[in-house]
C-alpha cells in the first residue's frame, strides 16, 4: 500500500483513474495494525481499486481536511470525492463491500 | 466435525484453543473481525505477568501465532447462532455456514453501549467516540465531554484533561461509581467541568459534532455545551444475545456460569468478559480460556469414552 502525503493526495487520490481505498493509520493504533495485513490481502485481491495509506501523526492535515477523527478509518474515494467510509476495525465482508470485492 | 468450536478469537477464545490442542482435542476458532478483541485498543499493557510492557496488539497476535502453532484452527466469520442436533452442537454463521463441534465455547466478548441518540451511529470519527486513548489525539486543545460515572469514564477524562482545552464530564447522578481517587484529580484540574444530575438528550451537528444538549434530570432544564468531541464511556455490552435461547443470561446479559465456565447447557461453556464475574481483565479472561477449555475436554472426552 503506496504512503500518500498532503503533497502526493492529489495526484494518487483525487486525480486517480481507479477508485483509490484510503486507509487512514497510526503506528500506536492497534486496531489499524491488525487490519493491515487484511487490506494488504484485499489489494492483492482487488486489482480494480487502488490502495493508499495515510499515517495521521505525519499527515495531520489530511485527517483534518478529510474529517478523520477516528482510526482506523478507511475512505472509498471515486472520480476524486468521497464515495464510501467506515470507521473502526471492521470485517473482511464490510472491507469487500467498501471496495466493491 | 470439530472436538470444540471456540466462538470469539481474543485472549479468551486463544487460550481456549491452545488448552484444547494441548489436550490433542481439535479446535475452530470462529473470529468475526480480526484475532485479539479488546485488548487490541490497549497501547500498552502494563498489569499481565510476565512483561512490563507489551502492546495490545502485539499481545493479540502472538496469542494467534501460538494457538496456530498448536493447530487450531481460525475462521473469519461471524457466529450467530447456536442450536443442539443430538449429542453434537451446530454453530450458524452470519452466510449462512454451519460447524459442528462436541463442545463449543462462548467467548465473544463485549461490546461498546451506546447512548441510543440519533446520529451517533453516523458521528462516530467525527466528533462521537468511545476510546479516549485511541481518538484522544484529535482533540488536542479541543473542546470535548466524556460522558458516564465509572472509573473508565474517570480514566478518559483524566487522559483527555492533558490534552485537551476543556472537558466536561457528564453524569447522570451527583455521584461517582468509579474510585475517589480519581474523581479528586479530576476535581483538582482547572479544565475539567463537572455537569452533574445531567443526561445527553441531542448530539448537535452537520458534517461533524458541533454542540450537545445536556438536560438536567431535576429540573428538565437544558443546557447546550459546544464542543467538538464526545467521548460515551457508559459501559459494556455482553455479546451474547445469539445465544441467549440456548444459555442462561443476568439481567445485564452475562452468561450466568462459575468460576468452572459451565452454562446450563451441557457442552456449552463460556469464558471472558461476556460472563458473569467481578473482574474483567485480560489476566482474568485468559484464566477463564483454560478453565473453560479444561472443562470442555473433559466434556468431549467423556461422550467418546461413551462412543457418542
Amino acid at each position: 500500500m503506496t504512503p500518500v502525503t498532503k503533497e502526493t493526495f492529489e495526484s494518487e487520490v483525487l486525480k486517480a483513474e481507479k477508485p483509490v481505498l484510503v486507509d487512514f493509520n497510526a503506528g500506536w493504533c492497534g486496531p489499524c495494525k491488525a487490519m493491515k495485513p487484511i487490506l494488504e490481502e484485499f489489494e492483492a485481491s482487488t486489482p480494480d481499486v487502488k490502495f493508499v495509506s495515510v499515517d495521521i501523526d505525519d499527515q495531520d492535515e489530511l485527517a483534518e481536511d478529510w474529517d478523520v477523527a477516528s482510526i482506523p478509518c478507511l475512505v472509498l474515494f471515486k472520480g476524486g470525492a468521497e464515495a464510501k467510509r467506515s470507521v473502526g476495525l471492521v470485517s473482511r465482508d464490510a472491507i469487500s463491500e467498501l471496495v466493491g470485492a | 466435525m470439530h472436538d470444540i468450536v471456540v466462538i470469539g478469537g481474543g485472549p479468551a477464545g486463544l487460550t481456549a484453543a491452545i488448552y484444547a490442542r494441548r489436550a490433542a482435542r481439535s479446535v475452530l476458532v470462529l473470529e468475526a473481525k480480526t484475532c485479539g478483541g479488546q485488548i487490541l485498543n490497549t497501547p500498552d499493557i502494563e498489569n499481565y505477568p510476565v512483561e512490563a510492557h507489551v502492546s495490545g496488539f502485539d499481545f493479540g497476535a502472538r496469542v494467534e501465532a501460538q494457538a496456530r502453532g498448536l493447530g487450531a484452527e481460525i475462521a473469519f466469520e461471524k457466529a450467530v447462532g447456536l442450536r443442539r442436533d443430538g449429542a453434537d452442537w451446530v454453530v450458524e454463521t452470519a452466510k449462512g455456514g454451519e460447524h459442528r463441534a462436541r463442545a463449543v465455547i462462548l467467548a465473544t466478548g463485549s461490546e461498546n453501549r451506546k447512548l441510543g441518540l440519533p446520529d451517533e451511529e453516523r458521528l462516530v470519527g467525527r466528533g462521537v467516540s468511545y476510546c479516549a486513548t485511541c481518538d484522544g489525539n484529535f482533540y488536542r486543545n479541543k473542546v470535548v465531554a466524556v460522558v458516564g460515572g465509572g472509573n473508565t469514564a474517570l480514566e478518559d477524562a483524566l487522559y483527555l484533561a492533558d490534552l485537551a482545552e476543556k472537558v466536561y464530564l457528564v453524569h447522570r447522578r451527583d455521584g461517582f461509581r468509579g474510585e475517589e481517587t480519581n474523581v479528586a484529580r479530576l476535581k483538582a484540574r482547572p479544565n475539567v467541568e463537572f455537569v452533574l444530575n445531567a443526561t445527553v438528550r441531542r448530539l448537535v451537528a452537520e458534517k461533524r459534532l458541533q454542540a450537545i444538549e445536556v438536560e438536567d434530570v431535576r429540573d428538565g432544564s437544558v443546557r447546550t455545551l459546544e464542543l467538538k468531541g464526545l467521548f460515551v464511556a457508559v459501559g459494556r455490552i455482553p455479546e451474547n444475545q445469539n445465544f441467549a435461547s440456548v444459555v442462561e443470561l443476568d439481567a445485564s446479559g452475562y452468561v450466568v456460569a462459575g468460576e468452572d465456565c459451565h452454562t446450563r447447557a451441557p457442552g456449552v461453556f463460556v469464558a471472558g468478559d461476556n460472563r458473569v464475574k467481578p473482574l474483567r481483565q485480560l489476566v482474568t479472561a485468559t484464566a477463564d480460556g483454560a478453565m473453560a477449555a479444561t472443562e470442555a475436554v473433559k466434556y468431549v472426552n467423556g461422550l467418546l469414552d461413551r462412543g457418542t
